[in-house]
């Protein structure tokens, strides 16, 4: 995997950005360089010398203040102009009543993901298909949050009441890190992005997946499992397509075997970490507003064998 | 006033002590040198606690999912070291620098309001104990030096800390505000015979330029802190949208205040540079009219920049290509000061003392931090690099490698003029190459964090390829700055102590503060030379060739 960085882009957007960024820095180290030079160089000729008077007494002179005056205002010029045309290429402005694919909603400390023309939701982990533009709106529950994945493009505040939108799209299939990028209390650290970016014909059969409900367990731990979650108040918080729906106090559990990672990003996806997860989520992840259940070990167990059903 | 002889006045016959006697004589002191000095005294204070907060917090960070502090400890650490190094450090320190000589100067006796000038000493003061009396109330503030609402509104911030946060800086936004309206007052109104405007010291007329700046800048602050505590205390909802309230409001207001602030704790460090190069390369600044004009334009332009902190607000490409326009215009006037100064380096004799040695860093330093600020202007490269260890790196060059190493070159530049000695080189110079190492090690590689996705604010992160390892470099360099404040420290103390005696003028500048003894009397000069060019001590001293003959 490349390191998620601005430098490493994957989409047109980004591609442009980062090409920007580096006429940016090279101009900015073409000046360092003779400002630097010119420092060093004034630091060793002219150091004062044993027994050396005055220096002859120079005022100023006004032809090298213009020269300096206009000649960094040219190069802002030249940058600046990069930059209105940048802003625009790799962040075009969308038509009015422009469907969105993809609804990203911050929420202390998770994001919930709609895809509303396909009916799938889900939380954390972001499918894109491959070379497709998605529209998509970003938006929060509760504080300002940023959502930002380095190789895909820029950054968007996430502000409650105040939703905004981006274009999300990959060159190519991979999976893609990122993470919120405005404070936004406690657990900010661990407010992850993944984004797995997929060929088309994956990414369909992966909503064809999500669309439908999942295989509910009927006999065994599993199945106890379940009642676990309908009677301890889990069932208050999540959704499970076809048990609770329309609840997103928490993320939506309906497909959670599926997903790589737990408490958005800080523990990854086993029994091991859904057990630890469920003793004390608040040891794990303090602050969030999942509050310690007080499970028995064997309501865990339970809990964890229906979890992990539902691919 | 004294009785001793005025004119054998020296540090031998005359110290501190002996005028000022007793801790009564300070805290009811209106002379604005003592207030100088205390501003700077508590300054210091807050320097070291905030100092002590950056190291926990490169200690949790110093390797990935670290635990030595719980994220919300974390979180009270970072809020309380941003809030005290710039509230309470920075911008004050500076103001403290203008208190003591801006009047010795222009040649003046006092302040023009010496109990104003004491109440924004104290309100100062004040305000910073009920900040930190937070962590006793039942937990500091954690919602950031810029306390975004809605997180700093009641429902996500529960503690008391974000009210102890609004009113300490309610209390000391309003004594800034004070202290303002003085240093703006007596530049206008107290300058010796002579004096013009034009004759002005560059470090005076920074003061001035920062003095308007803060005296449109804090109003905003001060107006929103009110309406985030009536939020708070009263329930209102001025930025809660549940309610009707905007959140985006919030940071018009913040901002509005924010961004000039970053040139109220720059402009008078820039005018401290302006003294201390002409001094020690033995020549007049190069370009006076052009420093000083710069410095206007940056005072106007400082209110017209403030949305680049907001660009991924989604406001709209209109929105951002005005303030993308009026950032890159305020870069022109800061670029020409560093070319000013190098010129006046240029076909000089320099002297390479600490205090130099600082001043010459920081052109090399603040230019990293000026030329990393030219990205948030260009919009798309701000998208990226917002909110990240990028930003971070940005502003501790810009308030660190320039305001910090200017203040430093300051305190070398001025300290004997202040207590009669003179620091000692030999630390000054060990304290000075620990500061530059040390810095650039903690600060340079924040870059490259930024650049490979670490956001800021995190209390701990993922281990991912290279932060380990690039983060614990970091800390290594913050721990070497820790060394190199307590070599600072222990400089202080020795040389205040037995520091060589410095005499009147040790450096032979050419500005008033040095036609005085050293400490100055009370009523600051026995008589003042008459001003008839920008160097009045040079012109005394080459008769032959005075400034006044240059000057138009």
């Amino acid at each position: 995997m490349q390191t998620s960085s601005p430098f490493n882009p994957v989409s047109p957007g980004a591609h442009d950005i980062s090409t920007l960024f580096i006429v940016t820095l090279i101009v900015a180290a073409v000046i360092f360089s003779l400002v630097t030079g010119l420092v060093l160089f004034a630091s060793y000729r002219y150091r004062q010398k044993e027994g050396e008077g005055e220096p002859p007494q120079v005022y100023g002179h006004r032809g090298l203040e213009i020269t300096w005056t206009v000649i960094p205002g040219l190069i802002l010029i030249f940058l600046f102009i990069l930059t209105l045309i940048t802003m625009h290429k790799s962040d075009p402005t969308a038509s009015p009543g422009t469907k969105a694919d993809l609804v990203i909603i911050a929420h202390q400390w998770w994001w919930e993901l709609r895809y509303p023309q396909a009916g799938v939701v889900s939380a954390n982990e972001i499918h894109i298909p491959v070379g497709k533009k998605l529209y998509t709106l970003i938006e929060s529950a509760d504080v300002i949050h940023s959502f930002w994945v380095p190789q895909l493009g820029r950054k968007m505040d996430a502000i409650p009441g105040h939703p905004n939108h981006i274009w999300l799209e990959s060159d190519k299939p991979g999976l893609f890190l990122g993470t919120c990028s405005e404070y936004c209390g406690a657990q900010h650290a661990w407010m992850r992005i993944r984004v797995i970016a997929q060929p088309e014909a994956e990414y369909n059969a992966w909503l064809a997946d999500h669309q439908k409900l999942p295989v509910f367990p009927t006999k065994g731990e599993a199945a106890k499992g379940l009642q676990v979650f309908e009677e301890q108040t889990c069932i208050n918080c999540h959704s499970i397509a076809g048990v609770s729906s329309n609840i997103s106090i928490g993320p939506d559990l309906t497909h959670l075997a599926s997903r790589k990672t737990l408490g958005t990003g800080i523990l990854d996806n086993t029994p091991a970490g859904l057990t630890r997860w469920l003793k004390n989520p608040q040891a794990v992840k303090p602050g969030i507003n999942m509050p310690y259940m007080k499970l028995d070990d064997k309501q865990i167990k339970e809990l964890v064998a229906f979890l992990e059903t539902l691919k | 006033m004294s009785n001793s002889v005025p004119t054998v006045r020296n540090i031998d016959t005359i110290s501190m002590p002996g005028e000022y006697k007793g801790l009564l004589s300070w805290v009811t002191s209106v002379d604005h040198k003592q207030i100088g000095i205390m501003y700077l005294l508590i300054t210091l204070f807050f320097f070291l606690v905030g100092g002590v907060e950056a190291l926990f917090i490169r200690i949790q960070l110093a390797r990935p999912e670290n635990t030595f502090l719980s994220p919300d400890a974390y979180n009270q650490i970072f809020t309380m070291h941003g809030t005290t190094m710039i509230f309470l450090v920075v911008m004050p320190m500076l103001i403290g620098f203008a208190n003591y000589f801006v009047p010795l100067m222009i040649g003046a006796r006092d302040m023009a309001f010496p109990r104003l000038n004491a109440l924004g000493l104290w309100l100062l003061f004040f305000g910073g104990l009920i900040l930190y009396y937070s962590f006793i109330a039942g937990g500091a503030p954690a919602a950031g030096w810029f306390s975004y609402a809605p997180l700093s509104e009641k429902v996500y911030s529960t503690t008391t800390g974000m009210d102890y946060w609004a009113l300490g800086l309610l209390g000391i936004g309003v004594g800034t505000v004070a202290s303002a309206i003085n240093l703006v007052v007596t530049i206008i109104k107290y300058r010796t015979k002579g004096m013009s405007l034009k004759r002005l010291p560059l470090f005076v007329w920074m003061v001035l330029v920062n003095g308007f700046v803060i005296l449109f800048a804090m109003p905003p602050l001060n107006a929103a802190l009110v309406m985030l505590l009536v939020d708070r205390l009263l329930n209102a909802s001025f930025f809660t949208v549940t309610t009707g309230g905007s959140p985006i409001l919030w940071q018009h207001y913040f901002w509005a205040f924010g961004h000039p602030e970053v040139y109220i704790m720059i402009l008078p460090a820039w005018g401290i540079i302006s003294e201390v190069i002409p001094v020690f390369s033995r020549k007049p600044i190069f370009g006076y009219e052009f420093v000083a004009g710069s410095s206007v334009a940056i005072g106007l332009l400082s209110f017209a920049v403030y949305a680049h902190h907001m660009f991924t607000v989604g406001l709209g490409h209109p929105f951002n290509t005005a303030f993308a326009f009026a950032s890159m215009t305020i870069a022109v006037p800061t670029g020409i000061k560093v070319f000013n100064w190098i010129a006046t380096m240029w076909g000089g004799r320099i002297r390479f003392t600490t205090s130099m040695m600082y001043a010459a860093s920081f052109l090399i330093l603040f230019t990293i931090g000026g030329l990393s600020g030219i990205s948030f202007a260009v919009v798309p490269v701000d998208w990226q690099v917002t909110d990240t260890y990028y930003v971070v790196a940005h502003f501790h060059y810009v308030l660190f490698g320039g305001t910090l190493f200017a203040i430093f070159a300051g305190i070398y530049y001025w300290f004997p003029k202040m207590t009669g000695r003179l620091l000692s080189e030999k630390l000054g110079k060990l304290h000075f190459w620990l500061t530059f190492i040390g810095f650039n090690m903690t600060f340079f590689i924040q870059h490259i964090l930024g650049l490979i996705g670490m956001p800021r604010r995190v209390y701990t992160y993922p281990n991912l390829p290279g932060w380990g390892s690039m983060n614990m470099i970091s800390t290594i360099g913050a721990f070497i700055l820790a060394i190199s404040v307590l070599v600072f420290l222990w400089n202080l103390i020795v040389s205040f102590r037995s520091g060589k005696p410095a005499g009147d003028n040790p450096w032979e500048a050419w500005t008033l503060e040095w036609a005085t003894s050293s400490p100055p009397p009370p009523h600051n000069f026995e008589k003042i030379p008459l001003v008839r060019s920008r160097r009045p001590l040079w012109d005394l001293k080459h008769p032959e060739d005075p400034d006044w003959k240059h000057e138009s």
